[in-house]
């Protein structure tokens, strides 16, 4: 199984209908709150209107999309010194390509070897294409370094693919059955589109560690990213540290913009979770489907041997053939459900883990300029009473203290600020990218089920002269 | 030019409301009428009825349908309605309620009939089944309470969608039944064909007791041990050794493609029921959204309903031509099946009245008597195999038809379901994909169509 390419929709695809665009609408009319009756005939295929609609600015038709809610306060956010980092992503296209091929399992070590190749016009690289091979624990050692670097500035650092403990076994026993080859493809291409993430974040593409792992041969063994080594036991400790900190931390929220947005991810989680459940749910039954259609098949070609009629007997059989192949596109089907919609929405329910996570950074850093000013008031307070001590020595020391405290307290500030301003840069910058992915995806998807019904139609009506000749 | 059976004409629709009594459900459903919007595209009764079986209400003199059904605690009251010229009616138009039990107590009657031995007997309709249903509005009342708004009144359109499938299955069955028995120039003029039909009060079909229940099951034992006897049985007539051989293969295979059918249907069913999830999640989380995403995610879930609708009516179109069709056929094969037994069970009575009389001549006593009975069975025997030759080649002529009929009109309706998938798909497609450029201010990367 593969994933779906992006395929391109041909004016093959759609044949110029006999029906012209009068017939169009009988095909809707059963539908009577189809909104498409009329917009059919905008896009019918001979229809001179097409071009002007694509020159002009957007059409009656589609309820130009406007940003509702955002303050005026994000809109200056969004024009901030990193106004030439949007430009560069509103260029058409993304002037990168990665791809993650090859996977091969490499000696007793259970981490597949991977080729990542690299393709570019940018300048920060020093060459056009690259490829170099990496390993499992190569990018999860990426990833680990990129959040310790960047996550407590506020950064959405996207998540690195899942270990499976359960997956991994399978693979390393050696079993070539059709879940482990599903598994590898799975994670082949949940990397590859981790590492495009990865690159499409503007900070993270001029990062030393991504480019050296994008473009080096050699790479220094990552060496504490397996799941229960004693690194892992920490990662682990440390997690269940800050969860309990968030318990106890209560942050006086006094900018509404954070409060509504932290609500809003607490949400976005509990809905994208259930949408991903309810796609998996059809990935499941698409699979189920295409079992019970081969399984029909089957007993449709013996009922036709069974016939005694001989023409009946002859569409029967071909009856079984048409639904063999559509078997096939039901598993096809199931594939790009799977690797477009449900993989994406996986993706984005750890990218709202991310998220959160940043949000929780900083509250973190609330805390520390609250402690500092804290340990601050009780320098000064500590002086005071020195003051009438007469202890001129530790009256100093208590100076220089305060000195240093008034400092931590200023960086403190700082860094609440800077990661406030980081924060609100990069939720808007996911916005943007979460409103772009889901529409790539969904066109994809579109597109997959266009090539389906053309497949479907050529068989049938392939079908169709066969089930006349029953005389 | 075909009749476009995408449209279903008001006239349709008209001849065969369907009324729901509330006192089935619980206040989920106030006795409203299911709404029509929940059928399938195709028109109904009659014209599936003429699908299955070809020759059916074609003589006017006789014409049986059911306009009209009621449920009621999970009874069904079928309103028969009948129009003639014969003579041996009181009137000439007329409807009498009638329940599932009363269409059995028809069928066993004209099954024990002797006359009718020769015939294939139609297949009695099977009885309502609304577990399906049942089930899910339990599912409903239980988890009434953690569902939201939107999930809700999901699933209760997905069971009212269901609801009304069993419930108009059921009337077909039972409504190809009648036919049937209408158009056939023997069992037409049947006595209790006539009072089922015209008898306006309650037949008080009694409920089977146990003997008659324990008798039932005796009888089917025996008819698995006529099985062995037709398989077993010298067969002179080239025919019917054709046709016995032919029949026994047949049945177990149009059964096992009928279970196959019927389960691919339900996965078709289960996909949709995911669309239809999938959309009212994508609403959910729009309604919570207030950023550019909200109206994106609004018309995502308006993608999903519009494929929900398709694959709703892909299953239900497939399952009205394929695996009614399989399930139908199945049980008249079955009944062709009764007709051997009977006709061998004859064969084999008439083989034993031979030798009975040669051991009567031999002993010489009771000769005339052993003559008689010799006579009748042979007589017997003979009718049987005439009109069972009959009413096997007019089967399989009525099958094939059938079989064409129902594979172009699925093929058709697949070609058109696919047709107007790949359009709506491209419709969105188009809008999509001008947004995306629209948005960056040039056309660029516009795919040509």
């Amino acid at each position: 199984m593969e994933s779906p390419e992006a395929a391109r929709l041909s004016a093959e695809d759609i044949s110029p209908s006999s029906n012209g665009p009068k017939a169009e609408p009988m095909l809707l009319d059963d539908d009577p709150d189809d909104l498409f009756a009329e917009a059919t005939e905008e896009v019918s295929l001979d229809s001179p209107e097409r071009q002007p609609i694509l020159s002009d600015g957007p059409s009656p038709v589609i309820t130009p999309v406007t940003p509702v809610m955002i303050s005026s306060r994000a809109d200056v956010f969004d024009r901030s010194p990193d106004q030439d980092e949007d430009e560069e992503e509103n260029r058409d296209t993304f002037d990168i390509q990665i791809s993650v091929s090859d996977p091969e399992k490499v000696g007793k070590d259970v981490c597949d070897s991977l080729s990542l190749c690299l393709q570019t016009s940018l300048s920060i690289f020093s060459r056009d294409e690259v490829c170099v091979k990496r390993r499992f624990s190569d990018f999860l050692g990426l990833h680990s370094k990129l959040a310790s670097k960047y996550m407590h500035m506020g950064y959405i650092v996207p998540p690195a693919p899942e270990k499976s403990i359960v997956g991994m076994t399978k693979v390393k026993v050696g079993k070539e059955d059709l879940s482990s080859v599903e598994f590898v493809e799975k994670r082949r291409s949940a990397l590859e589109r981790y590492l495009l993430r990865t690159v499409k974040h503007p900070a993270l593409l001029k990062d030393p560690d991504v480019l050296q792992f994008l473009e080096s041969s050699e790479l220094p063994r990552a060496v504490s990213t397996q799941a229960l080594s004693g690194a892992g036991i920490l990662r682990m400790v440390n997690k269940a540290a800050d969860a309990v900190n968030k318990m106890t931390i209560k942050m006086n929220e006094s900018d509404a913009w954070f409060e509504e947005k932290q609500q809003q991810f607490e949400n976005l989680d509990v809905q994208l979770r259930k949408l991903h459940a309810s796609v998996e749910s059809l990935v499941c039954h698409r699979k189920e489907l295409s079992v019970n259609t081969a399984s029909f098949a089957k007993s449709a070609a013996m009922l036709g041997n069974s016939e005694d009629h001989t023409a009946l007997s002859r569409a029967l059989s071909q009856l079984a053939e048409v639904e063999e192949k559509i078997d096939q596109l039901h598993q096809d089907q199931a594939c790009a459900d799977f690797y477009l919609i449900s993989e994406l929405l996986g993706d984005y329910v750890r990218l709202i883990t991310a998220v959160k996570g940043v949000f929780d950074q900083r509250m973190k850093t609330w805390a520390k300029c609250q402690d500092a000013q804290v340990m601050l008031q009780r320098k000064r307070e500590a002086e005071a009473k020195l003051q009438h001590a007469n202890k001129p020595d530790k009256l100093q020391q208590a100076k220089d203290e305060i000195r240093e405290w008034e400092g931590k307290v200023q960086q403190g500030e700082r860094d609440f600020e800077q990661i406030s301003k980081n924060i609100r840069r990069e939720v808007g910058r996911f916005e943007k990218d979460r409103v772009k992915d889901f529409r790539v995806v969904i066109i994809k998807y579109l597109e997959s089920l266009v090539h389906t019904q053309q497949q479907m139609i050529k068989y049938w009506e392939a079908f169709l002269p066969e089930a006349k000749a029953i005389a | 030019m075909k009749k476009n059976v995408y449209s279903y004409s008001s006239c349709i629709l008209e001849t065969l409301p369907l009324r729901v009594q509330q006192s089935s459900f619980s206040s989920t459903f106030p006795g409203k009428r299911l709404g029509q919007a929940a059928w399938s595209s195709e028109g109904f009764g009659s014209h599936w009825v003429r699908s299955v079986s070809v020759d059916l209400n074609n003589d006017a003199s006789l014409v049986i349908d059911i306009p009209d059904a009621l449920c009621e605690r999970d009874k069904v009251k079928f309103t028969v309605h009948t129009k003639t010229t014969l003579s041996s009616f009181q009137k000439p138009e007329f409807s009498v309620p009638r329940q599932h039990e009363e269409f059995i107590w028809l069928h066993d009657t004209i099954v024990e009939t002797e006359e009718y031995a020769g015939l294939i007997i139609p297949p009695a309709p099977p009885k309502p089944d609304f577990e399906g249903p049942r089930e899910k509005m339990h599912k409903l009342g239980e988890g009434e309470s953690s569902m939201t708004k939107e999930e809700y009144a999901k699933m209760k359109q997905e069971l009212e969608a269901e609801y009304l499938a069993v419930f108009k299955k059921t009337v077909q069955v039972h409504e190809v039944f009648l036919q049937r028995l209408s158009s056939h120039p023997i069992f037409r003029k049947d006595r209790n064909f006539q009072i089922f039909l015209e008898y306006d009060q309650d037949l008080s079909v009694r409920r089977k007791n146990a003997k008659e229940m324990f008798g039932g099951f005796f009888k089917n034992m025996v008819k698995s041990a006529d099985e062995v006897l037709i398989s077993g049985v010298k067969e002179v007539d080239e025919f019917f050794e054709q046709e016995k051989t032919f029949l026994l293969d047949y049945s177990s295979k149009i059964k096992d493609a009928s279970a196959k059918a019927e389960k691919m249907t339900r996965s078709h069913k289960n996909v949709a029921d995911d669309y239809n999830h999938i959309s009212g999640a994508l609403n959910s989380t729009a309604a919570d959204n207030n950023t550019a995403f909200k109206k994106h995610l609004e018309k995502y879930a308006e993608v999903f309903e519009k494929l929900r609708k398709l694959e709703d009516r892909v299953a239900s179109d497939q399952e009205l031509k394929l695996t009614e069709l399989l399930r139908y056929y199945t049980r008249d094969i079955q009944a062709a099946k009764d007709l051997l037994y009977r006709r061998a069970r004859a064969l084999a009575d008439n083989e034993n009245s031979n030798k009975a009389l040669d051991k009567a001549r031999l002993k010489g006593k009771d000769i005339a008597q052993a003559e008689e009975n010799q006579k009748q069975c042979l007589q017997k025997f003979d009718k049987l195999s005439e009109s069972g030759k009959k009413e096997l080649t007019s089967f399989k002529a009525r099958r094939v038809v059938a079989f064409r009929k129902n594979l172009i009109e699925m093929t058709e309706l697949e070609i058109k379901h696919a047709k107007v998938r790949r359009l709506k798909c491209c419709v969105y497609h188009y809008m999509f994909t001008r947004q995306c450029s629209g948005s960056h201010g040039k056309p660029g990367n516009m795919r040509e169509f």
